[in-house]
């Protein structure tokens, strides 16, 4: 119960509360902040009402001294969806970053993601956006870690689960869920057979934080605590850059899909035993 | 099957890469002179994965796209690497989602944007569907894109039956709206308007090439190789329809 008492969510805070709560104490600062009103282009003429901030939060500042700067999604703008603008915002800070460190200033970078991924009203400028995002990515981690945090209660699908796999570190609570495809696309793509979207925990089951960790697809699991996610965010930030990132462990996970039956469907335990062997 | 008819007009003589996925198509040739790698991604009916049998991206072309473009960078002689994408899909399935196809399809974003970094010109022929998390996947890593002009070759973010459910729209409603707004639409001339390709080409015979439409797609590749000389994707940046990108990033710029 004191437990209880003394905990404070992650998960119900926004993405700017989020982004407040990792950075050291009288560091943020806001870059593009609502007032200065950089909104999607696009969505109005769809009879979409924009947001003054389209719904990502970039704010620079320390985590533990360290000079960082943070990309969080608002999971509550539009599914967490990006469009151009949140999706350039992103991409150019994560450049931005990349170029500090190649003038000698270590600037690491934290991705607070809740997100489904592409704005369907901005279809192809948010793919092409989420593909800056993945080059900047790639490029900064030459670097300097980059974290990713998936709390829920949005989850990281869409072309942003792939940023999610390229991150040097990734944190997930109990309420994450981490996939490619939504459960509706998959459901609508393959039938009701292959993947009931309406069975919440079937689907927790499968792409589930929990399960992700457990299977050796995210590196930290966490509960839905604000000092708790700052305390492993701040250590893998001073932890550097990982021995090999998941990424690139090809070998590994071709060995892996080689030896499996997949005739049958699949389980979750059957991910966790054939992902969690030996690991290299 | 496009995308294994460029692949095959195009690799005449070249040495096939093996130790791969059979729903992989690389080979070691030239273009002119140059000496490139050419990578497809093709159907596989045989596929043990069944929902990768129709040239979808899935878990095993995604790690093994990775390892085709990984060997290519241990050659360390900037090898250039051309991705023919012709990539109906993503795979979508129980245990693709299970087995995490997102980290497969992030090893082969992430080394092709290696080789980028590494120096190799990467560059992307469209000659087919260039999809979503397919294409994120395989193309839109390189450093110049190319699309032959054809109503066959498209690039999305969702086909239509799903982006209309998604966003709760009829299929009508959702192509009358696609029309009108130019990042929304389906077809190549809406897409090259957001200033992401580099060229694009008029073939007379897409499906099955003549050795002219080679000849012109061969000579367009060497300029894409030769007009590289950055390992950034910031060509991509400046079209009108692309304006807030460009603008976001000023104020990031003055504002860091």
């Amino acid at each position: 119960m004191t437990d209880l008492l003394s905990k404070h969510s992650f998960v119900e805070l926004g993405a700017r509360q989020r982004a407040k709560s990792l950075l050291d104490a009288g560091t943020y600062r806001e870059l593009i902040d609502p007032f200065q009103r950089v909104m999607s282009p696009w969505l109005s003429r769809q009879g979409v009402v924009p947001q003054a901030d389209d719904g990502v939060v970039i704010a620079k500042g320390s985590i533990a001294g360290l000079p960082v700067v943070i990309a969080a999604i608002e999971g509550n703008f539009q599914g967490g969806s990006l469009g151009e603008v949140g999706g350039a915002k992103i991409a150019g800070a994560l450049e931005l970053a990349a170029e500090d460190n190649r003038n000698g200033v270590p600037t690491r970078a934290v991705l607070l993601l809740e997100t489904g991924g592409v704005r369907l009203q901005e279809a192809n400028l948010g793919l092409a956006a989420i593909a800056d995002i993945h080059a900047a990515i790639v490029d900064l981690r030459q670097y300097q870690p980059v974290v990713g945090v998936v709390a829920g209660s949005v989850g990281c699908f869409g072309g942003m689960s792939i940023a999610a796999g390229l991150c040097s570190y990734l944190v997930v609570t109990r309420e994450a869920r981490l996939g490619l495809n939504g459960p509706q696309v998959i459901e609508q793509e393959a039938g009701l057979e292959e993947y009931d979207s309406r069975d919440r925990p079937f689907i927790w089951s499968l792409t589930g934080g929990e399960q992700r960790f457990n299977s050796g697809l995210a590196d930290r699991y966490v509960a839905d605590d604000v000092a708790q996610i700052q305390k492993t965010v701040s250590a893998l930030l001073q932890q550097g850059l990982p021995e090999q990132q998941r990424s690139r462990q090809i070998d590994f996970y071709l060995a892996r899909l080689t030896e499996l039956d997949a005739t049958p469907q699949i389980d979750p335990a059957t991910v966790r035993d054939l992902y969690q062997g030996d690991r290299p | 099957m496009r995308g294994l008819q460029w692949f095959n007009a195009l690799s005449v003589g070249a040495t096939p890469v093996e130790g791969l996925p059979d729903s992989l198509k690389v080979a070691d040739g030239v273009v002119g002179e140059q000496a490139v790698r050419f990578i497809a991604v093709v159907t596989d009916p045989q596929n043990r994965f069944p929902r990768a049998r129709n040239g979808e991206v899935g878990l095993l072309e995604g790690w093994g796209l990775a390892k085709a473009v990984d060997d290519a960078i241990e050659k360390g002689d900037k090898l250039p690497i051309i991705a023919i994408v012709d990539v109906p899909s993503q795979a979508y399935g129980r245990r693709e989602e299970t087995l995490g196809i997102h980290q497969a399809l992030a090893a082969a974003a992430d080394s092709y944007a290696r080789a980028r970094l590494a120096g190799h010109p990467v560059i992307a022929l469209l000659v087919g569907k260039a999809m979503s998390g397919a294409f994120l996947a395989h193309g839109y890593q390189a450093n110049r894109m190319i699309a032959l002009r054809d109503p066959g070759v498209m690039v999305h973010a969702m086909g239509k039956a799903s982006a209309a459910r998604v966003t709760l729209r009829s299929v009508e409603e959702l192509e009358t709206l696609a029309a009108s707004v130019p990042p929304m639409a389906y077809d190549i001339d809406s897409y090259a308007s957001l200033g992401l390709l580099w060229k694009t080409l008029e073939v007379s015979q897409i499906e099955q090439p003549t050795a002219d439409d080679v000849a012109q797609v061969s000579d367009c590749l060497l300029q894409a190789i030769e007009d590289i000389h950055s390992p950034d994707l910031k060509g991509r940046l400046g079209a009108s329809n692309r304006a807030a990108s460009s603008h976001v990033r000023q104020l990031l710029r003055e504002q860091w």
